[in-house]
């Protein structure tokens, strides 16, 4: 926790994004998290992605559950709109949000505790139904906001602090976002701002659920020697796959890579993912193939990051449920509600 | 990058802009926060310790510091630093039991100060404390050379420089006032243990042009011209006034000329307006009392009937601003008169010193400047040093003090047959956490974010009636607290620990002007471009670190950090911590109680 509050007062020479805003104008209020924590990592790479989109902050819905995690939508996007919901619950009100308003660009933050304890009923049902919102988990292997006990993204054999190992196999949510059909799922690391921010720019731009599992270490509990979430073990054993640049529609493409190792990607809005495949074998579109390359990694103590899988042309739950183009809250009442007449008629053909 | 050796005694002075660019290093912040705690007389004694004149500088010194503000950087206006120093004068108290004791058994060394300006008063005032003999010798008839007979009273009130040139004269100098040495030789045959020349610059520009000798009377010098009304003979001035040049000095005429019942005042410079000697401050003083300023227009020639001057010819210019941002002036054939009964000629001042006889082992230079070691101001004869304006040409008073502490040191390892260079005193540099609790510090860390306040003037009616009314009445105790507040204390500085970084990027995060960063090592020009936000001005230093743990290393950018201590706030290991600077400049004596 930090009394000063932050200056206002910014570099002279911060860029100023397309709408004429800089990074500070995106920001929210002084964290009053731990000092050190990798949750305020992931806010400032929320930030830095949100203004290099040139979008206007009352554009973003953020939301959340409960946990040192779910309290970061308050210091980021100061403009916005939010709701921070009950424990595991963010879900539900994401999917309401989305549902009532697709025009809103959704940032959902949870934790392990919340989206792989409390909420993974939750958790699975939103990837299924393919909302199409960016959903973030600031991934520690603990509850930290309730002091440190083991969540059950910890992997077995990690120690707590006290030294007392972790007796269970861990989930992971990558692997779990994959198998239910998640359109686009990335790994990163809060201490890796060059390649989370991208990442989260992309997940913003793709239509669907964009699912990021943050390693976000806890300093408070869970960055001592035998934790495999701390600073120091995280940054032994991350191994990138796939790099991803976001590159805006405005921008000339210019460099030039060696064949085969790049791939560019067209994103909705004519923006354009171009993709750095460090390994050349490895295909980011191939869910099933990239299910067996995460967790056979895994078996070796690696974890891979970067942008794992994507769909090309993916569906959201809007078009599932074929609902009109526009937002459901910016329709007039006798569109939303046709009246009787038409209720009967629809009765009538049910007979 | 190599790692920076922060306990060079210049890395953090350098980082403490206003202390840097003041000549005699006045620790600007530190007395800054003392006056916030509202301890004018330790403002004020620290002040006096390191210039000499806090009275006198705090409402005339050129001010240096104020254009190298930090702020000026973070948010265009500068802290008032001039306008607090004078705040600290205003309100302090009894001063007399923080003032050096000069012994009665003197050490038997006797020293001559000839001139008796801010340059000698400083050195006497450095040298009493340690037993020598002073004797002072000036042809005017008190002390402050140009500071009483240049500076107009309605900018620096005579009881103000009374009370700081009398605290130095009354330490115990044997003061020869209304004596002017005429001959070196004959002093250096007294055989005193060292001289101290403070004569100044003391020859005003005269200008050459058709006319002149015909219209005499009525061309004045401006420094002869203000000697004579600061020491009351003159006391008025009629008709038309004609200024010419475009320095302080001409602002100072003008505005005197205005006040003595001149009917009309311009000032017409030969150069364009943002070139101007003069500093902004006194520009717009002259313009805000109506005086109109013309520029690009060279004299050509006094027009005159049988001996009555009636005017100046000029010429017109047009100037032309190049890349390089330098004029050119291209003739436009067109001519100006102005009509004028008096011209008062402030084109300049040079040293001069007929008195010192060339062949007593002093050189001088082709501008009639002795040369000198700039180290030691030792000249060519080895027991005359000089300082202020006669050591290199008319700089301020300022310069004057800074000079003067450098010659004292050396007058006092050459009476004690000490190598002038190898003994002297070096510079330092002490480092002090100022961490209280895990959130307080010893200084107040919050950003104020307000503009610089505006120090309020006199009615204009009644100055410009009186020749004496202090213009400018300074700030009172409420706005220079507030003003105060703008510091932004740039000798509490962020001091890294690599072994203590865990690499969490806290402190990026939190930074409000984007200074910190974690990158791989490179050359300066290439690391300047890998920073968080492009380290563009090369005058400010980046902080390397040793190599971390993932091989990168931290680099700081010194340029537009605020000193908020939220880097150090944010750190969860404390490899960030707010250490206040004490950068000791070589000075005999010290006396304040900062
Ligand atoms: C019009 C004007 C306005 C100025 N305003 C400012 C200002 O606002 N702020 C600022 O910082 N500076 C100002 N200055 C400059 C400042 O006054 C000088 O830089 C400063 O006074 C120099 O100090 P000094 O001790 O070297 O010499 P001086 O102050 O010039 O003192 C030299 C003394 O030596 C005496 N002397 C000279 N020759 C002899 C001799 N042969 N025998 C005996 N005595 C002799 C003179 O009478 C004089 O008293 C101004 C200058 C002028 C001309
Ligand atoms: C219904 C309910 N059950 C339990 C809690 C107690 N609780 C608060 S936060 C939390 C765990 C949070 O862990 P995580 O989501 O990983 O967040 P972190 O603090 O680690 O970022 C728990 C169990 C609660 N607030 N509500
Ligand atoms: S307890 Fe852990 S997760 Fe919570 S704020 Fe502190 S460091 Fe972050
Ligand atoms: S902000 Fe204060 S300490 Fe920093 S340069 Fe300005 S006056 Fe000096
Ligand atoms: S004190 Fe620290 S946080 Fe504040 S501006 Fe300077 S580097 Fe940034
Ligand atoms: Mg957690």
């Amino acid at each position: 926790m930090t009394f000063v509050t932050k200056p206002r007062v910014h570099h002279p020479r911060l860029p100023v994004n397309e709408i004429g805003l800089t990074r500070r104008d995106y920001e929210g209020s002084v964290s009053t998290l731990c000092a050190g924590c990798g949750h305020d990592s992931v806010s400032a790479a929320i930030v830095q992605a949100c203004a290099n989109l040139s979008i206007p902050p009352h554009q973003f819905a953020k939301l959340s559950g409960i946990g040192c995690s779910s309290k970061t939508p308050s210091y980021f996007l100061n403009k916005s709109h939010g709701f921070n919901s009950v424990h595991g619950r963010m879900p539900s009100v994401a999917t309401g949000a989305n549902l009532a308003n697709r025009e809103l660009y959704c940032i959902g933050v949870s934790g392990d505790g919340d989206s792989a304890s409390i909420g993974l009923g939750q958790f699975a049902h939103i990837v299924r139904r393919r909302i199409n919102m960016l959903y973030v988990v600031d991934n520690n292997g603990t509850y930290g906001l309730t002091k440190g006990q083991f969540s059950a993204t910890n992997d077995k054999g990690s120690t707590s602090k006290r030294g007392v190992p972790n007796l269970y196999d861990p989930i992971d949510l990558v692997s779990m976002a994959l198998q239910l059909g998640a359109s686009f799922v990335a790994r990163s690391f809060s201490g890796d701002k060059k390649q989370l921010v991208p990442l989260i720019q992309a997940g913003l731009k793709h239509k669907g659920m964009a699912f990021i599992d943050v390693i976000s270490p806890c300093v408070a509990f869970n960055n001592h020697n035998g934790s495999t979430k701390s600073y120091e073990y995280v940054r032994g054993h991350t191994q990138p796959v796939v790099g991803a640049d976001y590159i805006p529609e405005s921008e000339e493409i210019t460099a030039d890579y060696a064949p085969g190792t790049t791939e560019d990607v067209k994103m909705p809005d004519g923006s354009m993912l171009r993709l750095h495949k460090i390994d050349d074998d490895y295909d980011p579109h191939d869910r099933v193939k990239a299910l067996n390359y995460v967790q056979s990694r895994q078996a070796q103590g690696e974890v891979v990051t970067g942008l794992l899988y994507m769909e090309e042309d993916p569906m959201d739950c809007h078009d599932i449920l074929r609902t009109v183009e526009k937002p459901l809250n910016a329709l007039q009442d006798d569109v939303l509600c046709p009246g009787g007449d038409a209720l009967a008629g629809i009765n009538e053909s049910y007979r | 990058m190599k790692p920076t050796n922060i306990f060079d005694p210049n890395y953090f002075h350098k980082v403490v802009d206003c202390q840097w660019a003041c000549p005699a290093h006045t620790p600007v912040p530190e007395y800054i926060r003392l006056i916030a705690q509202e301890r004018y007389t330790e403002a004020y004694m620290l002040n006096w310790d390191s210039n000499v004149f806090p009275g006198v500088l705090g409402r005339t010194c050129d001010r240096p510091c104020e254009p190298a503000c930090r702020r000026v950087r973070t948010e265009e206006n500068p802290v008032a630093i001039c306008r607090l120093k004078r705040v600290a004068a205003d309100n302090k108290g009894d001063i007399a039991a923080y003032l050096p004791k000069v012994p009665a058994q003197k050490n038997g060394r006797k020293i001559a100060l000839i001139g008796g300006g801010p340059a000698s008063l400083a050195v006497a005032r450095d040298l009493l404390p340690l037993g020598y003999e002073i004797d002072l010798f000036d042809k005017d008839p008190a002390g402050g050379g140009m500071m009483r007979s240049q500076i107009p009273a309605f900018r620096l009130p005579e009881e103000v420089l009374d009370e700081e040139v009398n605290l130095i004269l009354d330490m115990g100098v044997n003061a020869h006032f209304n004596h002017e040495v005429t001959s070196m030789k004959e002093m250096l045959d007294k055989n005193y243990d060292a001289y101290f020349v403070g004569t100044g610059a003391p020859k005003g520009r005269d200008l050459e042009l058709p006319g002149r000798a015909e219209v005499g009377p009525h061309i004045h010098i401006g420094i002869e011209w203000l000697a004579s009304v600061a020491f009351g003979h003159i006391d008025s001035i009629e008709g038309k006034v004609i200024v010419m040049g475009g320095g302080n000095t001409a602002m100072d005429c003008c505005r005197t000329a205005l006040r003595l019942g001149a009917e009309s005042v311009s000032v017409v410079v030969r150069s364009a307006f943002d070139v101007m000697k003069a500093s902004d401050w006194e520009k717009e003083d002259a313009m805000n009392e109506g005086i109109p300023i013309i520029n690009n227009h060279p004299p050509k020639a006094y027009v005159h009937e049988n001996g009555k001057l009636k005017g100046v010819l000029f010429d017109k210019v047009e100037a032309i601003k190049g890349d390089d941002g330098r004029y050119t002036y291209e003739p436009t054939g067109e001519e100006v008169f102005m009509e004028c009964d008096h011209v008062l000629m402030a084109i300049g001042q040079d040293n001069h010193c007929p008195w010192i006889e060339r062949d007593v082992g002093i050189e001088f230079d082709k501008w009639d400047c002795p040369v000198l070691d700039e180290e030691t101001l030792q000249s060519d004869n080895p027991k005359v040093f000089f300082g202020g304006d006669s050591a290199f040409g008319p700089e301020n008073i300022i310069w004057a003090s800074a000079h003067a502490h450098k010659a004292a040191i050396s007058i006092h390892l050459f009476c004690q047959g000490k190598d002038l260079k190898a003994d002297r005193p070096p510079e330092g540099v002490n480092l002090l956490s100022t961490k209280m609790g895990v959130h307080e510090w010893a200084y107040d860390s919050n950003h104020d974010p307000s503009a610089r306040h505006l120090v309020p003037h006199a009615d204009p009616a009644k100055a410009l009636s009186d020749v004496k009314l202090e213009v400018e009445l300074g700030f009172d105790r409420a706005l220079g607290a507030k003003e105060a507040q703008r510091c932004l204390n740039c000798d509490v500085q962020t001091v890294f620990s690599e072994k203590l970084c865990i690499e969490c990027d806290a402190c990026v995060d939190i930074c409000p002007m984007d200074c910190i960063s974690f990158t791989e090592n490179a050359e300066e020009d290439v690391l300047r471009n890998l920073l968080t936000a492009p380290a563009s001005n090369k005058e400010q230093d980046l902080y390397v670190s040793e190599d971390l743990k993932t091989g990168r290393v931290m680099v700081k950018d010194e340029d537009v950090c605020l000193h908020c201590g939220l880097c150090a706030e944010r750190c969860p290991t404390n490899a960030w911590d707010m250490q206040r600077s004490v950068v000791h400049v070589p000075q005999l004596g010290s006396y304040s109680a900062g």
